[in-house]
């Protein structure tokens, strides 16, 4: 093999998501996920026919099925909401390997419209040895913040970080998500109202703690070669990396460190960029902690800065770093594996489509994503053309 | 609340965690080491990692810890009483080398912090097991 990188081989030409202010949609399963597709193929000027690669965190063979297509590609990773991120990375190398050329992404999930669904609510948990509900369910823990919650604890306890510094990522998230007008929350909110909305699971308040809505999203990646003839500019892979360190949140090395560490500086090594190239970083925030968490990790600020970091409103509108500027998990939309998100609004404002929100300089973004509990990192590097 | 009182999801017993569930009918808490490394191992797994075919030696830990991270529970998880308040759920360090998941009860909840030293107690189940916990030392 050639070296060791994935760099501009494969483009994201098309993308598409679904949410609204009411946090349901009117779809669900299969067709909502049919649609995306549609609108993403669309997005990038191609139909079905094109595709020969599908990924999906669960049942790739059970979507190229319902699609009717007989791909050569299949990726069914699902390592909660960073999968998507996972997927841009093993595409994007089956892609630079001659495996495929177009490959489609999809998710869908519709958490909120579930509950009042007939047959919607979930199911129960599978059978079998299940380490989780032997070692940490039987002590209450709530899933998924009581995790947080303990990474937020150690890390107030270690680097001093205060209750204040995590609101004020909440706040900045959600003056982001004032300029979007399909935000399931789009009023300001100050440091006040994050401290005093009811406490969860300490330290996290429920204003630190990502939405319960229903969303949907696709992507499209195709090899460089027929990206550059598509219907919007493509965006390229940069680079790509993941840093998996544990399942449950009792088994984590270091609860104020995540894979990130180790992800970050790979993708960005491979995509040859420095912290001061990046002009977007889409860090992803089911909780506040967790965005904190990425800062440092990824090394926009030292192991332990990371409140201070985001104190002074700098991953606001207008800020040094702006970050989700969609409004983030904690604003726009979460319905339950939100690492899609990060994928669809990194292309929309690098190819400029962002509308009121659209930063000015936009030619590398970070989509960063983070499933289980902090548990499995995926780190995806994007760029225009000028990037390359 | 007493003790007993306390509504929880009673841990099943799989076949790799059936000695330390065992001990605890005596009150006994007691953690597998590899053989191959001399280095306890959590959570009790179905086999050795470093060591497939060597069966887990089980030895009594102290009953000591640190409070390594602490959240107080507002909004209970699941299998426990909304009515009963506020509890904590830890990661507690223990000397022997491990960190295990547990509450920290018989003190006010948000007297827990982080680096308290703690103590082993025991809840009991219903099946005549017990449930480690820890309290303030």
């Amino acid at each position: 093999m050639s070296a060791r990188t994935l760099r501009g081989a494969a483009a994201l030409v098309g993308v598409a998501d679904a949410a609204s202010p009411t946090g349901e949609l009117d779809t669900h399963g299969r067709a909502l996920e049919v649609a995306m597709i549609h609108e993403a193929l669309a997005d990038a000027g191609l139909t079905l026919d094109d595709v020969d690669g599908v990924a999906h965190a669960g049942s790739a063979g059970g979507l190229a099925e319902f699609l009717g297509i007989r791909p050569r590609y299949l990726d069914g990773t699902m390592v909660g909401g960073s999968s998507y991120e996972l997927h841009v990375e093993h595409a994007a190398a089956a892609i630079a390997a001659g495996l495929c050329d177009v490959v489609v992404g999809v998710y869908a999930a519709t958490p909120r419209s579930d509950r009042t669904r007939p047959g919607g609510q979930r199911r129960a948990m599978p059978p079998g040895p299940n380490p989780m509900l032997e070692w940490e369910m039987p002590y209450g823990l709530r899933l998924p913040m009581g995790a947080y919650a303990l990474a937020a604890s150690r890390h107030m306890a270690q680097y001093g970080t205060t209750a204040e510094q995590l609101a004020q990522i909440a706040v900045d998230t959600r003056r982001w998500a004032s300029m979007n007008p399909r935000a399931r929350f789009q009023e300001p909110i100050t440091v006040d109202d994050v401290l005093a909305s009811p406490m969860i699971a300490s330290p996290l308040h429920l204003l630190d703690c990502c939405l319960v809505t229903d969303g949907a999203g696709a992507f499209v990646l195709a090899s460089a070669e027929r990206a550059r003839d598509l219907a919007r500019p493509p965006v390229y892979v940069l680079g790509a990396a993941t840093g998996g360190t544990h399942q449950m949140i009792t088994e984590m090395p270091d609860l104020t460190v995540t894979g990130g560490a180790v992800s970050g500086p790979a993708a960005f090594e491979m995509a040859g960029i420095k912290h001061d190239d990046v002009d977007l970083l889409m860090g992803y925030d089911s909780f506040t902690i967790t965005a904190l968490l990425h800062l440092e990790d990824l090394g926009f600020c030292a192991k332990g800065e990371g409140g201070a970091f985001a104190a002074d409103g700098r991953l606001g509108p207008g800020g040094s770093l702006p970050m989700n500027t969609n409004g983030g998990g904690l604003s726009y939309t979460h319905p339950g594996m939100y690492g899609m998100f990060l994928l669809v609004e990194a292309v929309r404002q690098l190819r400029g489509e962002a509308g009121e929100r659209q930063i000015d300089e936009h030619r590398v973004a970070v989509a960063h994503g983070s499933g289980g509990v902090l548990s499995t990192m995926g780190t995806v590097v994007l760029g225009t053309e000028e990037t390359l | 609340m007493s003790a007993s009182d306390l509504k929880l999801i009673e841990p099943p017993v799989s076949d790799a965690s059936a000695p330390f569930w065992d001990a605890t009918r005596e009150r006994r808490f007691v953690l597998p080491y590899s053989t191959a490394t001399g280095r306890a191992v959590w959570y009790p797994r179905e086999v050795d990692p470093a060591a497939p075919d060597q069966p887990f030696e089980w030895r009594e830990a102290s009953g000591d810890g640190v409070v390594y991270a602490a959240s107080v529970h507002h909004k209970p998880g699941p299998g426990r009483d909304p009515e009963a308040g506020p509890y904590v759920v830890a990661l507690v360090e223990l000397p022997e080398g491990v960190r295990v998941m547990s509450n920290v009860v018989g003190c006010p909840p948000d007297d827990v912090v982080v680096g308290m030293a703690v103590r082993l107690v025991w809840h009991p189940l219903s099946d005549g097991r017990h449930l480690p916990q820890f309290t303030p030392a």
